[in-house]
């Protein structure tokens, strides 16, 4: 296969956002670009000696679009940080590319054209809680607002992420409704030491500090992991004076805000090398000292505050506040992250085929969809207690007008469908979230006889067809956790619009996830698993987008399930089992501790 | 329960699912009650293709309310362009009205789609099968399809 090298030349400039993937793009987009074809790879040792500050790198992509970031991980020559030699004004980078896969078209190589516009680069900062939700969150925001980012670092040790995006505003409105972040930045420099951040700003952002000479400003402090005196936060701050702001300082409600972060390595992660380099000496530890994170951060981050997140909304959403709650709902934090999941948004419509008290159906609301539910116990939506009722919570966050309906069903014999005639779309819902019951407390049930040798024939007592009294209470048998999990993804194929999501939670012991591996359907695509860990057992968020056409094949990433049939699952498990225990192998597992069992029984 | 959700349900009789009897359920002994929420134009122009326009007629009839025998043709908009969230009191309404074009004719139907799908529900009643007869109570404005174990 022939291989095609190209010397891309990149004229610098004094372009504010350095990070040479955005550097690159902006250059490219201004055509300020030199092909020279065929190089050959004793050159490019030739150029990257003859300028110290040049940066190789050797890509593996048909086309620019794909370099990522991360791809500094082969950097050739030039082991050294990308953005330090940014910092540097370094003002020619050098890519080196090797088109691989190149075909018939070869002779016309237009990478250039194929270029997403020029980006800026920001700080996103995350509260360091469920840490594996936060990444899928921003993706599912960013599909939702339909905004082009590219993940320039991210790590679920720290709060601080480097994030690049097209404008300010996209910045605001990504952020502006996320759950898991805090808030977002401008990033105007970044580096390990203080002199390679005041290196960076002043490389970076110099032309725009006039632009902040005469407004009202703060500055703000954020430390991760470590800590610093009121004293010594002073004197940091004061070494920023050089940008020269004129304006007056005001606490509350300034024009600006900017802040320094700093972020510090946990001593447990480093490793062996380093940690001797660094010399710790165990006794001449200082009282003040954090004694599992190093004295000094490792990076430290200046920024421009842009614009807040929807955190806030845990506050509202607090379930000790709640007019009405049960003993399973979800707390507002998950909920929320959830329905942001789901992509909820103003004009759509959710549904929750396990209501219960209703925390998903109210932070669906929350986002501005129209909101449905069922459950199979009646009495959860509509309350034992007067003024005490699923309903009464839309009231009470004055939610009402995106109460769509709630009734009481059961999913295996679900009246939502059109059925009966051809050509009657049953896809309606824009978002399908649920935490189906674990079966923990009460075995899991569905309607039905226990004793499927019974005759299908009404009860009549007394003349009197049990099933048309007013309080009639239908029976219920037990129910396998898989064929629930199955009856869902069914459930979510017919119902879901295309690019529609499902939400699901689902609890595992987390010695056999097998047990529990994760449920896949030919028209429902993976997007994310989220893990909450508990002590001995852990539940996760498996988030799905229903194709927009049904699907012949199975799914590429995972392998189909056959359609849920009463034959293969449910005659086989009820002929085998008739109690909770046997059919839900975690209640089983709940109960006994999660102990692996001496022996199979 | 609303008209709007009664759009989307069937019997959940197994042995109905082939009946087109058994779409939409009918209204019986409703008791109803009106509310007045904020007029929705974006949710209205994305409900409409998923509605089942005869049905929907039908149920309306049912509980007093007539709707133009077609459906009111409306050009989409997407959802996912949106960007505002929901204000807590006040219209959701965005950018004017649906597609910026809509007649005083058109704009008529929506606010009469609006009080019939979103501002009117059932509080008690009974929701019939036209194929089994089974009768569904309505509590409360909460429907109960659950079934007796021998239909199920």
């Amino acid at each position: 296969m022939p291989m095609r090298r190209q010397w891309v030349e990149v004229d610098e400039g004094s372009g504010v956002y350095g990070n040479p993937w955005m550097v690159m793009n902006k250059t490219i987009s201004k055509t300020v670009v030199k092909f020279a074809k065929n190089l050959d790879p004793q050159d490019l040792n030739h150029h990257t000696q003859q300028h110290p500050a040049a940066i190789s790198m050797y890509l593996q992509t048909s086309t620019f679009k794909n370099l990522r970031y991360t791809d500094c991980g082969t950097i050739k020559t030039n082991p050294r940080p990308i953005y330090e030699t940014v910092a540097q004004r370094s003002i020619t980078i050098r890519l080196f590319s090797s088109t691989i896969k190149m075909t018939s078209t070869g002779e016309s190589l237009t990478p250039v054209s194929s270029l997403p516009p020029p980006m800026r680069e920001y700080l996103i900062h995350f509260a360091q809680v469920h840490e594996t939700f936060r990444k899928p969150e921003l993706e599912s925001l960013a599909r939702l607002f339909n905004i082009d980012y590219e993940i320039l670092q991210y790590s679920e040790k720290t709060p601080f992420a480097r994030i690049a995006l097209k404008s300010n505003e996209d910045a605001k409105t990504l952020i502006s409704r996320s759950i898991l972040a805090k808030a977002i930045y401008e990033l105007w420099g970044t580096g390990t030491t203080y002199d390679e951040v005041h290196a960076s700003v002043k490389s970076r952002t110099a032309h725009l500090w006039h632009l902040y000479k005469t407004c009202s400003f703060k500055f703000g402090f954020e430390s991760f992991n470590g800590m610093r005196t009121e004293s010594v936060k002073k004197e940091l701050i004061e070494s920023f004076s050089y940008v020269g702001f004129d304006g007056p300082i005001r606490m509350k409600n300034p024009d600006e805000l900017f802040v320094i972060m700093e972020d510090y390595e946990a001593m447990s992660i480093l490793d062996p090398e380093r940690f001797a380099a660094l010399k710790i000496d165990e006794k001449a530890e200082t009282p003040s000292r954090n004694p599992t994170h190093l004295d000094e951060p490792h990076q430290v981050y200046f920024t421009r505050f842009l614009g807040k997140s929807s955190r806030t909304a845990i506050e509202t959403y607090d379930l000790k506040k709640r007019n009405y709650i049960g003993t399973t709902s979800m707390d507002a934090e998950l909920s929320l992250v959830t329905a942001n999941m789901a992509l909820v948004s103003p004009g759509k419509l959710a549904y929750d085929p396990f209501v219960g008290t209703g925390s998903f159906a109210v932070a669906c609301a929350h986002f501005g969809a129209v909101t449905f539910g069922s459950d199979i116990d009646g009495r959860m939506i509509r309350g034992t207690k007067a003024g005490k009722s699923l309903r009464s919570n839309f009231e009470q966050y004055k939610i009402m007008d995106r109460y769509g309906d709630m009734f009481v069903s059961d999913l295996t014999n679900s009246p939502l469908g059109r059925f009966g005639a051809a050509g009657r779309s049953e896809r309606i819902f824009d978002a399908i979230i649920c935490d189906p019951p674990y079966g923990v407390r009460e075995g899991l049930k569905v309607l039905g006889s226990r004793d499927p040798s019974r005759p299908k024939v009404p009860t009549i007592i007394d003349g009197i067809a049990q099933h048309t009294l007013k309080d009639f209470v239908p029976p219920k048998r037990p129910y396998s956790f898989d064929k629930m999990l199955n009856d869902i993804m069914n459930f979510a194929s017919t119902h879901l619009v295309g690019n529609g999501r499902l939400c699901i939670w689902l609890p595992t012991a987390d010695e056999d996830f097998n047990e529990f591996s994760i449920p896949a359907h030919r028209n429902l695509k993976l997007e994310s698993v989220c893990v909450q860990n508990f002590n001995k057992w852990s539940r996760r968020l498996l988030t799905y987008t229903r194709y927009e056409l049904d699907q012949d094949e199975p799914a590429a990433d995972g392998e189909a399930l056959p359609d849920a049939t009463e034959e293969t699952l449910d005659s086989v498990n009820a002929k085998l089992a008739r109690t909770a225990d046997a059919l839900n192998p975690f209640r089983r597992k709940y109960f006994e501790g999660f102990k692996t069992p001496p022996s199979e029984e | 329960m609303k008209l709007l959700t009664a759009n989307f349900l069937s019997c959940a009789v197994k042995a109905c699912k082939s009946s087109p009897l058994s779409f939409p359920l009918h209204f019986r002994e409703a008791e109803l009650a009106s509310k007045s929420v904020p007029y929705n134009p974006l949710l209205l122009s994305n409900l409409l293709p998923r509605l089942d326009w005869q049905a929907l007629v039908t149920s309306s009839k049912e509980l007093g309310f007539t709707l133009p025998d077609a459906k009111p043709e409306l050009p989409l908009r997407s959802t996912t362009t949106t960007t505002t969230t929901a204000n807590d009191d006040g219209d959701m309404n965005m950018d004017g009205g649906i597609g910026g074009g809509v007649s005083d004719e058109e704009e008529k139907t929506l606010r009469m789609l609006h009080k019939v799908l979103m501002e009117t529900e059932v509080v008690e009643g009974k929701m019939v099968c036209g194929s089994c007869g089974f009768e569904y109570g309505i509590h409360q404005t909460v429907g109960n399809f659950l079934l007796p174990s021998h239909l199920v």
